[in-house]
């Protein structure tokens, strides 16, 4: 095991010896994958800007590309890991930044192996962009917490073994004070998964139901009324993933949109040639503005450019796949599937064109609307004073639902 | 489909230069500057070009041997951004761009040395608005090394000492230099105050042939590529110019008793704008450094194709941000932006003109179509 005092020069090649005495005596390909996971992370190599012994090495963030390059380039990429992107990308962080030692301790390694899968529990019917005003309850009961309310759009919650959770503590106080965040115990008693169908017709999200769910005030995250706090550093986390690799020119929908124009010549008309080359040069450069924050990143200058590339990417999978059903006329007026049934991820290439365009609708909504991300991009980026707000000053049990 | 991996950040040096120009526009010609000149009898700023001249401006992409700084088009890029940042009006498009490119592309070294020191001026007489892939102009004819002929809308005409001027004759298609003085400069009012357009007119002026043939061809289609690709760049830095000073009014102008850069109505569409030029910028950068790396290597036929489909791709996007944004810049300034008084126009201006110049988008989405297999319809 390498475990050089902290401090030790951890530069890029330093980086690079450990990944390479990990594979040696964890061949990757004898090795099954949780137990090579589990030595990576003992090894500090799961996210090495993290803590030593909590699966870094205090090591400064940009280098974890390195790593991860490393271990691609000696063939160990792992794999089915689609269904940990909440406990990866949003549960981990938050963890880190607010949970205690032994919060830190029980839940950070089993969740970077793939052995415990966590969904997220934020919006409600009636708090989706303006999340803080969400309402449901929590009540202290001694060493536990009894919670009310219901949840929504929670991708996973029906393979997920835990949740983190946002709830309302204090109603008496704005908004935005008096909330607290939980890790909960998606077996626990009173919580009912039930699947949200979409207008796609399948069910990739799920509606949970807590009704008098016990939480023992240990799986408390941050301080009582702190919660809104707590869910600014999960949100922050939640962003396009930006790769190690260049992704290739005409990747993504415009292939798709681009193949059908080269193979099939009977269908062309110039009014959708000009659309066409219209969302090739958007695709192209929505790619390059990626490329160019990759780049950024690889150096150790993460730029503003990342709360746009979901933004972009979210108008141009919406016309390209608007001009996909267009281009393909009669054929553009049939549907693969309305079956009413949970699908393993979201594979669009597996899909048909209305598919695509249906599933798109979803882009600009999910994980931000455009509206609030413009909002952001306008105050954080720009500068611009912020919205007058009714709502500041108001306990929240006073608000209008 | 294989394109190289291209440098699309800007590196220290280039940081530094674009700090040194910056600060010798803003010293030296202000937008306050820059709305007077106009107004006057000498558009272009010569004072000012020779000293941009002095800190290597002129010669950036020229080899060192030839006189040059042997730096390369992604600092003539950078440049070219803080240019459009202050619609200085010297003749680096027409001069430092276009006239060099075509003389280095068809290897007429020696001509290049007082272009690149900023000693001489120089202008290749094509029409501005001709766009790479146009067919080669015939509108000059050589005659035993005389021209004849006319040139519409020629960049930098005005204030040029030396044109390179392509040329049909009994032997086919020609690159020649020819002294100003020895062709009938013609200056005509244009959409653009700060970029000075002529009428070019030969009558037997004398001529000596630099280039002739394919070779001919190439250097003008090339210098025409290299052209585009950094005219992106200037619309970028149009672009910025109006994003910066837009927001900056949004944050102090007030209506309703609130800056009117709280309202959504307002703040979205600097967002939208916002989104756009970070896209532009990687663009931008993009056909840099593809244009660079294909001068490096004239014989390496796919750095030339790569530089070609990205320059097309920058124009195709660049052109309609930069025009958009100094649209907003007028509308979001309200009263105030359609005035005279206030520099928003020059900007609005120059914005449209370079919509139009080196090909409109339209017809860069059209080459980008041969280029990338995208045919229109009609064709199998």
């Amino acid at each position: 095991m390498t475990t050089a005092p902290a401090g030790a020069s951890l530069d890029a090649p330093a980086l690079r010896r450990r990944v390479a005495a990990l594979v040696e005596t964890h061949d990757p390909a004898t090795t099954d994958q949780r137990e090579f996971l589990a030595a990576r992370f003992d090894a500090g190599l799961a996210w090495v800007h993290f803590p030593e012994g909590e699966g870094g090495l205090g090591a400064p963030r940009a280098l974890q590309a390195v790593v991860d390059q490393e271990f691609e380039r000696l063939g160990f990429v792992p794999t089915g890991r689609e269904g940990l992107v909440i406990g990866l990308g949003m549960a981990a962080p938050t963890i880190l930044a607010f949970g205690t030692p032994e919060q830190r301790a029980r839940y950070l390694k089993p969740l970077y192996t793939g052995e415990e899968v966590w969904c997220q529990l934020f919006s409600e019917p009636g708090a989706g962009s303006d999340l803080a005003a969400l309402g449901t309850r929590a009540v202290r009961d001694g060493d536990t917490w009894v919670v009310n309310g219901q949840k929504v759009w929670t991708s996973l919650a029906h393979r997920a073994d835990f949740a983190i959770l946002v709830t309302r503590t204090d109603p008496d106080v704005p908004k935005h004070k008096g909330m607290t965040y939980f890790v909960c115990d998606m077996s626990a008693e009173g919580v009912d998964v039930r699947p949200l169908r979409q207008l796609t017709g399948e069910a990739e999200f799920n509606e949970v139901y807590l009704t008098d769910v016990r939480i023992p005030d240990s799986q408390r995250l941050g301080a009582e009324g702190e919660g809104w706090r707590v869910a600014q550093t999960t949100l922050m986390n939640e962003r396009v993933a930006i790769g190690g690799h260049p992704e290739p020119r005409e990747g993504g929908l415009i292939a798709v949109a681009a193949h059908i124009w080269r193979t099939r010549p009977e269908l062309r008309t110039p009014g959708l040639h000009d659309a066409l080359l219209r969302l090739w040069v958007e695709a192209e450069a929505a790619r390059l503005t990626k490329e160019r924050l990759r780049q950024q990143l690889a150096v150790g200058q993460p730029g503003p450019e990342g709360s746009a590339a979901k933004f972009a990417f979210s108008r141009l999978n919406q016309e390209i796949s608007g001009l996909e059903l267009e281009l393909l006329g009669e054929e553009g007026l049939l549907y693969d599937d309305w079956t009413f049934r949970r699908p393993e991820g979201v594979s669009l290439a597996a899909r048909s064109p209305g598919f695509h365009y249906l599933r798109s609708k979803g882009n600009s909504i999910e994980g931000g609307t455009s509206e609030i991300l413009r909002n952001i991009i306008a105050e954080r980026v720009l500068g611009l004073p912020g919205e007058i707000r009714v709502d500041k000053d108001v306990a929240w049990k006073d608000l209008p639902k | 489909m294989s394109e190289k991996r291209l440098d699309l950040l800007y590196t220290e040096v280039e940081q530094e230069l674009r700090a040194s120009v910056r600060s010798l526009l803003e010293d030296k010609s202000p937008p306050s500057a820059v709305l007077a000149r106009v107004e006057g009898d000498q558009v272009t700023d010569t004072a000012l070009w020779k000293e941009l001249a002095g800190i290597g401006v002129a010669g950036l992409p020229v080899p060192e041997e030839l006189g040059g700084a042997g730096a390369s088009l992604r600092e003539s890029a950078v440049v070219a951004e803080e240019l459009g940042r202050s619609v200085a009006p010297v003749p680096f498009l027409g001069s430092a761009v276009l006239a060099t490119a075509a003389l280095l592309e068809a290897g007429a070294g020696d001509d290049v040395a007082a272009l690149a020191s900023g000693e001489a001026v120089g202008a290749l007489a094509v029409p501005l608005a001709t766009p790479p892939g146009a067919a080669f102009p015939e509108a000059v004819r050589a005659e035993d090394g005389a021209l004849s002929g006319t040139v519409t809308g020629v960049v930098d005409a005005v204030a040029a000492d030396v044109l390179v001027v392509p040329a049909a004759g009994p032997e086919g298609p020609g690159l020649y230099v020819v002294e100003a003085a020895a062709a009938r400069v013609t200056p005509v009012v244009t959409l653009d105050l700060t970029r000075p357009l002529a009428e070019v007119a030969f009558d037997g002026s004398a001529a000596r042939r630099v280039a002739s043939g394919a070779a001919a061809q190439e250097a003008l289609r090339r210098a025409l590529v290299t052209g585009a690709a950094l005219l992106s760049a200037e619309q970028l830095g149009v672009a910025e110019w109006a994003l910066d000073t837009t927001v900056a009014y949004a944050k102090t102008r007030h209506q309703f008793g609130r800056p009117i850069g709280s309202f959504q109505a307002v703040k979205h569409r600097l967002a939208d704008l916002w989104v756009a030029i970070s896209q532009a910028r990687a663009v931008v950068r993009s056909a840099a450094s593809a244009a660079a790396t294909a001068r490096q290597d004239p014989g390496d036929a796919e750095a030339a194709r790569e530089a070609e489909v990205n320059a097309a791709l920058a124009q195709a996007f660049v052109s309609g941000v930069a025009v958009k944004a100094a649209e907003e810049a007028v509308q979001l300034h309200g009263g105030i932006g359609f005035t005279w008084e206030h520099p928003a126009h020059l900007f609005l201006k120059r914005a449209k003109s370079d919509s139009i110049a080196l090909g409109t988008a339209d017809r860069h989405r059209l080459a980008l179509g041969r280029l990338v297999d995208l045919p229109a319809a009609g064709s199998d």
